[in-house]
């Protein structure tokens, strides 16, 4: 299945989040990580069987075991007594799940036929394991050419369901006790030989066997010595969950008839006795019915946990219910509608104070701490900072795409002359639909990979033009002539895969500009893209900036993007902006310590580059864990006690910006010479 | 006519690396092809297509050799001990067990590919007519319990993912996640006991057996379908969560579209491809599935026929019935691939 291990590949590429891993574990798709296999793993199996699954899990097989080793020691008497004035009876205190056909006690019969149906299952569990494993080593030992005709012929068996495999050989082998053990264990073989397969395929390609192949030693022997070693332990788990799926196997094979025959009996067969029985007593096939799903999850379960422990399959499944703390709704007046009056008419954003919090394992979280500015129609603002400073979330909030159990909080955000905290949903759609724009960092995932480009265009014209399907396709062709795609009626036809890194980020300015914006918001529109197509995206931000008046608010962690697209630069840290100023002044005369030392890391043409680049000492403060003064603070080389105990306000700074810091525009240390007036 | 002259006088085009006329004449179909080639559907059909034949050709090849594998001598297998040397030797005739094995292997080829599989060695009936009445009820079975195990799956998933997205609701996490688990390990014919036992034998709200009116068909039908319903449903909602979280569904949103087009045409479909891939694994494992459930509720179908076919060493029919369920399983897988071609067209550009 090809297009089956794309998929998953692509899945598990695209690093899928937390809960990937819930998969269950299905027969014959490894999912192996042979590095970590190799570590040491004896305790982390021990602490895996400690944990309450695993207990459970192995506490679960020993008993399935011990029954298989004592009861028909012990109970093979009333499992045998027949009865016959007491026959089919229902429960009783004798017979705690009734008797059969013959006046045996059922609950007895059960527990004794527990042993044939382990063994059963384990013989059959073995046949599959060492068929399998000459299978998936015939890549090795036969060499590439009759290797790749095996696991070809491996790839066309895994494909039929077990139980038709088993079927298959059934009829080979007859209707027998020895016929099932065989057919199902060559039926299990084809998945287990896939999966030595990969194992092994994993161990030949490392350093040491490489190193044994050229030292000149024969292939069997690479395998013995070599190979064998490495997936012996995965292998054996393996077999464990493979002897669950078995038992229940082998019982459904009895069940038809195929398999253990009477005088001799296991689950199965008494469940097939039981079932003639059903207008009876159902406890009759319930009671085995129910020991072969125990014994089953015993073992698939403890193959599960150690698989686990093992790295072999990732964690995960059962989750737990520790719940996270969330904030506190702060208990200040909501963020009405509050009538602005000194808002001048161009004015196309306006944020103050505004707020995101995470609800976080010891409290909430608050990455964006009070953010204010606002933004002019045709005006480019930049946004700088480290990553983890919260200019993207920033962003987000201002979108109103900040999803629970993240809350967003502003005393004002206006947006196009509206409230956005006071319109309904639906109009609140409709504005930030038409009017907002957002072009985000990565276009190589931010299209939808399975809709053609020109659709995911169209329907927002769909969506909030009322426009019919051809006219808003129409329209989506039209837009992405205008942001410079050629051909755009056959790339409007085309999907994102088939579009290069730079159309795809020109494909998504042009899904922002099929409406009307007023307001365009790029969080890293570059990042992802080659320097020469950097240029070509930047240049049609500008255009339609110019064109039409629209706001542009540029994220970037790279000061020189910002300087060549904006009028305007915010710098934020530690979820604040700290300093916002003409991007004129940003170079050479920057107030707040934080800018000048990210400004000074930036090399530029006249940049001594014979002596290292300025870098900014320490590490950016972690959410949560900001200081009560400046958060700047334990970086800053200009730090003192003020600093360390109070936060500054953000503040005109005297000229036309705005600074949040105690000692704006002092000399910094060791660097008076660069800051001197050219 | 005219066309072709032009053709064949047109001088020869660039010529290839100093090439003669006849080379550069053949590039023609050849750059046709390549072209045709190029082209993703065309690539992928002919590739599936392709590996389709020749897993069909596995199939047969191994159904063939099933017989010649049984120890002994099947015909005395089948007729048992009593039978006498000179009827165990016309019936081998009969079977064309005497022919030299090649010239069966190409009858039995011929056979499979005119619909003529022998005859049962018990009925006598042909093979073909005793499949052809059968399939309908096992087909049916198995077709109806994928319907509604994908019916109950995809709403189930999706709603619990988007219910949970981020974290929310543990509980109702931590219960769906524990449920499926247990549900889907439980095996279809108990499933079938269960149900017999509570709905049929207890309530009497349903038969107990047969096929006939469509109240037949629900305990069946859920005893299949209960199990793959709660592991596809799992499926479904780890896909739809880790779609959520990706950078295409904030687009969507950043797009300000109603939530349920957010969910149903943005998030869906790109969950549904690695869903639909254990789906179809689910299918054809319902597929076989149905031997077991058949014999649980006496259903007149395949699995019996098989079941039986074993047990009297019937083998012409076992043979017949084996063909019936791989080529139903190769189909399945096909229609899958071809499924999932048509909803993530990425999946096509690997096709190799």
């Amino acid at each position: 299945m090809d297009a089956t291990s794309t998929s998953l590949d692509r899945r598990r590429r695209a690093g899928a989040p937390a809960e990937a891993e819930d998969s269950p574990p299905a027969a014959g798709r490894p999912d192996l990580d042979l590095d970590v296999v190799a570590a040491p793993s004896g305790h982390r199996l021990w602490a895996a069987l400690r944990t309450p699954l695993g207990a459970t899990a192995a506490g679960l097989l020993g008993l399935v075991l011990l029954t298989a080793l004592l009861a028909p020691l012990l109970w093979t008497g009333p499992a045998e007594a027949i009865d016959t004035s007491n026959i089919l009876a229902g429960p009783s205190a004798q017979h705690w799940i009734g008797t059969d056909a013959l006046g045996r006690d059922l609950f007895s019969r059960v527990l004794v036929a527990t042993r044939l149906s382990v063994l059963l299952a384990l013989a059959a569990t073995g046949i599959a394991v060492g068929v399998g494993l000459i299978l998936g080593s015939a890549p090795v030992l036969l060499g590439p050419t009759a290797g790749q005709a095996v696991a070809w012929l491996i790839g066309v068996a895994v494909a039929f369901p077990g139980l038709l495999l088993a079927l298959f050989f059934a009829v080979i082998f007859g209707a027998s006790q020895t016929g099932a053990v065989c057919a199902i264990g060559l039926a299990g073989a084809p998945s287990f030989a896939r999966l030595c397969h990969t194992m092994i395929a994993g161990v030949m390609g490392r350093d040491f066997v490489a190193a044994a192949r050229v030292g000149g030693i024969g292939r069997g022997r690479v395998l013995i010595r070599h190979v064998l070693p490495n997936i012996a332990e995965p292998l054996v788990v393996q077999a464990t969950m493979g002897a669950g799926s078995v038992l229940l196997s082998f019982a459904g094979l009895s069940f038809l008839g195929l398999g253990v025959k009477a005088p001799a009996y296991d689950w199965g067969r008494l469940m097939n006795e039981g079932l003639s029985g059903i207008f009876i007593h159902p406890l009759a096939a319930l009671g085995p019915g129910l020991a072969v799903v125990l014994a089953g999850l015993a073992f698939n379960l403890t193959g599960e946990t150690a698989a686990r422990s093992l790295g072999l399959a990732a964690q995960g499944g059962f989750v737990s219910l520790a719940r996270p703390q969330r904030p506190a709704r702060s208990a200040g007046p909501a963020p009405a509608a509050v009538p602005s009056t000194d808002e001048p008419a161009r004015t196309v954003l306006t944020v103050e104070g505004l707020e995101v919090a995470f609800p976080g394992p010891a409290g909430p979280l608050r990455p964006v701490r009070g953010v204010s500015f606002s933004l002019a129609a045709g005006q480019a603002l930049g946004l700088v900072g480290e990553s983890g400073s919260g200019k993207s979330l920033t962003a987000l909030a201002v979108a109103q795409l900040i999803e629970p159990p993240g809350q967003v909080e502003a005393k004002r955000l206006r947006f196009a002359g509206t409230d956005l905290g006071a319109l309904g949903p639906r109009a609140q759609r409709h504005l930030l639909g038409t009017s907002l724009a957002m072009v985000f960092q990565d276009p190589m995932t931010s299209l939808n990979p399975t809709m053609r480009v020109g659709s995911q265009l169209a329907e927002v014209s769909r969506q909030h033009y009322g426009l019919r399907r051809r006219a808003a396709w129409r329209r989506a062709v039209e837009r992405l002539a205008a942001v410079r795609i050629d051909q755009s009626e056959r790339r409007a036809r085309q999907y994102p895969h088939e579009f290069s890194g730079g159309m795809r980020q020109r494909a998504m300015i042009g899904m922002g500009v099929m409406g009307t914006p007023r307001l365009i918001i790029a969080d890293e529109p570059t990042t992802a893209l080659d320097v020469t197509v950097q240029q070509q995206v930047l240049d049609l931000l500008r255009s339609i900036r110019r064109q039409d008046q629209v706001a542009l608010w540029l994220i970037s962690h790279d000061v020189s993007v910002v300087a060549e697209v904006c009028d305007r630069v915010m710098v934020m840290y530690a979820g604040r902006i700290v300093e916002e100023l003409p991007i004129e002044r940003l170079r050479h005369d920057a107030r707040h310590p934080y800018t000048r030392l990210l400004v000074a890391a930036v090399p530029d043409m006249t940049t001594d580059l014979t002596a290292p680049l300025p870098t900014i000492p320490g590490r950016p403060v972690e959410v949560g864990q900001t200081p009560p003064g400046c958060a700047f603070a334990p970086r800053c080389p200009l730090a003192g006690a003020l600093c360390r105990s109070s936060d500054p306000e953000l503040e005109p700074d005297g000229a036309d910006g705005r600074v949040a810091c105690w000692r704006a525009g002092a000399a910094l240390p060791g660097s008076e010479p660069a800051e001197a007036m050219p | 006519m005219n066309a072709l002259a032009a053709e064949a006088t047109r001088p020869p085009a660039p010529p290839a690396g100093g090439s003669d006329w006849p080379v550069a004449a053949g590039l023609g179909p050849v750059r046709w092809l390549g072209a045709l080639w190029r082209r993703r559907w065309v690539r992928f059909a002919v590739l599936r297509g392709g590996r389709l034949l020749v897993s069909l050709w596995v199939l047969v090849t191994a159904a063939f050799l099933m017989i010649h594998l049984v120890p002994g001598d099947p015909v005395r297998a089948a007729l048992g001990l009593t039978a006498s040397a000179e009827v165990v030797e016309a019936r081998r005739e009969a079977l064309g067990l005497n022919l030299p094995l090649g010239q069966q292997y190409l009858n039995f080829l011929h056979g499979v590919l005119t619909g003529d599989l022998g005859a049962s060695i018990g009925s006598r009936l042909p093979v073909g007519q005793i499949i052809a009445q059968r399939l309908p009820a096992t087909a049916s079975l198995a077709g109806l319990a994928f319907l509604v195990a994908v019916a109950v799956a995809f709403p189930l998933g999706v709603a619990v993912a988007v219910a949970t997205r981020g974290g929310r609701r543990r509980r109702t996490e931590l219960s769906f996640a524990t449920s499926s688990v247990v549900l889907g390990s439980i095996p279809d014919f108990l499933f079938g006991v269960a149900l017999v036992s509570v709905f049929a034998v207890g309530l009497h709200l349903l038969p107990v057996a047969g096929r006939g009116s469509a109240a037949t068909y629900v305990l069946p039908v859920l005893s299949l379908s209960l199990g793959p319903a709660a592991i596809l449903a799992r499926i479904v909602r780890v896909e739809m969560l880790s779609v959520l979280e990706t950078d295409y569904v904030r687009t969507a949103r950043a797009k300000r579209l109603p939530r349920r087009r957010v969910y149903l045409r943005h998030a869906l479909p790109n969950a549904v491809t690695a869903s639909l891939t254990v789906g179809g694994l689910m299918l054809s494992s319902m597929v076989a599935g149905t031997v077991l459930v058949e014999s649980v509720f006496a259903w007149p179908g395949l699995g019996s026929t098989i079941v039986s076919a074993i047990l009297t060493k019937d083998y012409p029919l076992a043979q017949g019935v084996v063909l019936v369920y791989g080529v139903g399983v190769l189909l399945v897988n096909t229609v899958v691939d071809v499924a999932l071609a048509l909803l993530d067209p990425r999946s096509t550009v690997g096709a190799s």
